[in-house]
């Protein structure tokens, strides 16, 4: 047969890498591209023990207070979508950061940068939201700044806020406390946000009842941190979801981490969404979601004690710190297998099929 | 959640690898032929629960894997022009051609979006007159009928600023390749459910006439794989080489004739180079003359763009089922999602791609021993 000999010496697809000489949008994705861009670039420049610590927020010592500080930028699009705008993105965003480090948020600065040609309709609703916003967090706008920049350099409105809040004494929060044994800890459904933006895209839109969580969880940080001191960690699965924070809180500890694939909690119309693209919820982003890192015998107190809280009423324990496998989180299967949940490479990318 | 948690039951699941452990009394090598498919298996560790002896060898039916570099070259190359926009699945995206990838025209500059469907391309073309857009259509028997109705429609409303870089690739042909290989081990396959719910199966007969291998069209949800072995195991054990269906929810002997007329009218047979595999007869699907006027190919003049894969990833092998993507010197180290040198490492549903994503650990339990 004529296939015989070509497909013996025509069987190679080797390519060569393509470079990487300039930033791409997975650089954005809050996976492996982004740590590498990290690390190889913006570390290398500003080398300093507080910057490396790499959580969400800085805390530093002031006087005899501990004050956490973030900043943090937000290039949503669409601007508007079904749970929220950019508006209550760049205050709750910014809020979370601060409360996972445990403080509580006091101040935010807010900068705009406007597309000439940004209807001022537009600009007035997202003020609103940000305004609205900001009253329920409890924080105050005490500084800013505006820019214009060229129809054609940027998406209608990009948002940075900054923030500040007092770390209350005995906490103390961070990536590397997570030791074996520990509880990992989830205060709701994951996936709700990513799919509510996906849902809007042009080119994707598909019917969907699913909103963004986006919401302040401030009040639920204190909520947990009342229930024990045995807190090791808090973050917020935002961009790359639940897999990236815990990969990352897996790195810095130098631990393993056992997730229960059961026991994780998705809204049914958000497991739908996500099979129907063909994207895993745990790389989908959440703004108004808890993970917390405990001791395993605060676990039941502060689950307990995140259930009785409005923003944590489906809250579940899903997994285990563990010594094996350091540095890699690993997904029980219903079926009892165990599979390695990877940080993701750049974008997740929808499927063809 | 309604039809996905029915085919995710444990009971069921253990109930049937019971019953496969009971019926394999000799190694069998088994083929999936999709790359959905193999996503799956990797995804919920499904080849860690089979009796011993039972070996799943990952086919070439991931379509972004499989189109080819000159493909890719083209794709790129008409991206590349200011007056164009390029209109593709989000996985092709990240394909590396001979020196770039469409994500990287993008950073540069170029119009590069990405759809779920190919209607959403004529709809941009409709509403933006002033650009040239070209949908990049590729995959199997599985996205041709959309892709064909596309254009079907282009050209009854007279568009005259669409076209499509077309290449698709079909199934039964590669199939063929591989069992005519001299070294070929696949003694059964796990036929594709998607590209059958399109074509029936009746192609397949002629395949288990020629080779006398049992193929079993089989889902992509772990109980439809698990009784798509079950079924192949069956045949093989009592000697039998017969077309069966296991995805009845979807699959029926005929097919889908409206999506194959559609198919028909605008795609012809031609032969098709398969990255990872070289060139296959008949193999693959292009425009049909009467529609040359479609043919981004053709408009932008890359009809000329040859590209040559040079030899260096054992991806045959792996195609064929000679080695395991962890037999491979580069794979995670060299080769990985972000850098892949091959193309089953460059999809999710490769099955580099696939083995990386998943196994991991049991990679570097393997290295720590």
């Amino acid at each position: 047969m004529p296939q015989e000999t070509k497909l013996e010496v025509a069987l190679a697809c080797a390519v060569p890498m393509p470079s990487r000489d300039s930033v791409l949008l997975g650089h954005g994705s809050g996976g492996r591209m982004s740590g590498e861009l990290l690390r190889n670039i913006l570390l290398p420049a500003l080398r300093n023990p507080i910057l490396e610590r790499l959580d969400d927020q800085a805390v530093l010592g002031v006087g005899e207070s501990r004050i956490a500080f973030t900043t943090d930028s937000y290039v949503v699009k669409p601007l508007f979508f079904p749970g929220g705008d950019i508006g209550t993105l760049a205050v709750n965003g910014t809020v979370n950061d601060l409360a996972m480090g445990g403080a509580e948020p006091l101040y935010l600065s807010l900068a705009l940068i406007l597309e000439e040609g940004l209807p001022f309709d537009t600009l007035r609703r997202v003020m609103e939201s940000i305004r609205v916003a900001a009253a329920l967090a409890g924080v105050v706008v005490v500084t800013g700044d505006t820019k214009v920049v060229e129809r054609g350099s940027g998406d209608g409105l990009f948002v940075n806020t900054s923030g500040i809040g007092l770390v209350p004494c005995g906490v103390d929060l961070s990536a590397d406390k997570a030791r074996p044994g520990d509880r990992v800890l989830l205060s709701g459904t994951i996936g709700d946000h990513g799919i509510a933006i996906l849902s809007q895209r042009e080119g994707l839109e598909f019917a969907s009842t699913v909103s963004s969580d986006t919401v302040a969880l401030h009040t639920l940080v204190t909520a947990v941190l009342r229930a024990s001191s045995e807190i090791r960690c808090l973050r917020d699965p935002t961009r790359g979801g639940v897999s990236s924070s815990l990969n990352e809180i897996a790195a810095r500890s130098h631990v393993g981490i056992e997730l229960v694939g059961d026991a994780i909690p998705i809204r049914e119309d958000v497991r739908g969404a996500c099979e129907i693209l063909g994207l895993d919820p745990l790389y989908v982003a959440n703004e108004g979601k808890l993970l917390a890192i405990v001791a395993p015998q605060a676990a039941e107190a502060v689950l307990a004690a995140m259930r009785q809280h409005p923003l944590g009423r489906n809250a579940q324990m899903i997994g285990t710190v563990t010594n094996s496998h350091p540095k890699i989180v690993t997904l029980r299967t219903w079926l009892g297998t165990s599979r390695v949940v990877d940080l993701l490479s750049g974008e997740q990318l929808p499927r063809i099929c | 959640m309604k039809y996905l948690d029915e085919y995710r039951n444990e009971t069921i699941a253990r109930r049937i690898v019971d019953e496969l452990g009971r019926r394999t009394t000799r190694p069998w090598v088994l083929m999936e032929i999709c790359g959905g498919q193999t996503h799956t298996l990797m995804r919920y560790g499904i080849d860690e629960i089979l009796p011993r002896g039972i070996e799943l060898v990952h086919g070439p039916g991931c379509p972004v894997c499989v189109t080819s570099l000159e493909t890719i070259d083209k794709a790129i190359q008409i991206a590349s022009r200011s007056d164009v926009t390029l209109i593709s699945y989000g996985d092709m995206l990240r394909v590396p051609g001979s020196h770039s990838d469409l994500l990287h025209v993008k950073a540069q500059g170029g119009d590069v979006r990405i759809v779920y469907s190919p209607t959403e391309a004529l709809k941009f073309a409709r509403a933006n007159p002033d650009r040239k857009v070209v949908f990049f259509a590729v995959g199997f028997e599985t996205t041709a009928p959309a892709n064909a109705m596309v254009v079907w429609q282009a050209k009854r409303e007279g568009l005259t600023n669409f076209s499509t870089l077309a290449s698709h690739v079909l199934v039964p042909p590669a199939m063929r390749a591989l069992l005519a290989a001299p070294r070929n081990r696949v003694q059964g396959f796990i036929g594709p459910g998607h590209v059958c719910t399109v074509m029936g199966y009746r192609e397949y007969e002629r395949l288990i006439a020629e080779f006398r291998v049992p193929i079993v069209v089989g889902g992509f949800e772990p109980l439809d794989l698990l009784e798509a072995i079950l079924m192949l195991v069956t045949q093989l054990e009592e000697g039998r080489a017969v077309i069966e269906n296991q995805y009845v929810r979807s699959v029926t002997y005929n097919g889908n004739l409206l999506a194959q007329k559609v198919m028909a009218e605008v795609f012809e047979v031609c032969d098709r180079k398969w990255r990872g595999i070289g060139g296959i007869p008949d193999s693959g699907l292009r425009l049909r003359p009467e529609y040359s006027e479609f043919d981004a190919d053709r408009i932008f003049g890359t009809e000329g763009v040859t590209a040559d894969e040079p030899a260096e990833c054992i991806s045959a092998e792996v195609l064929q089922g000679l080695k395991k993507p962890t037999d491979c010197s580069a794979f995670g180290t060299r080769c990985t999602p972000e850098n892949p040198l091959g193309a089953p490492m460059v999809s999710s549903e490769g099955a580099c791609a696939a083995y990386h994503q998943y196994r991991r650990l049991a990679i570097a339990g393997r290295a720590n021993h």
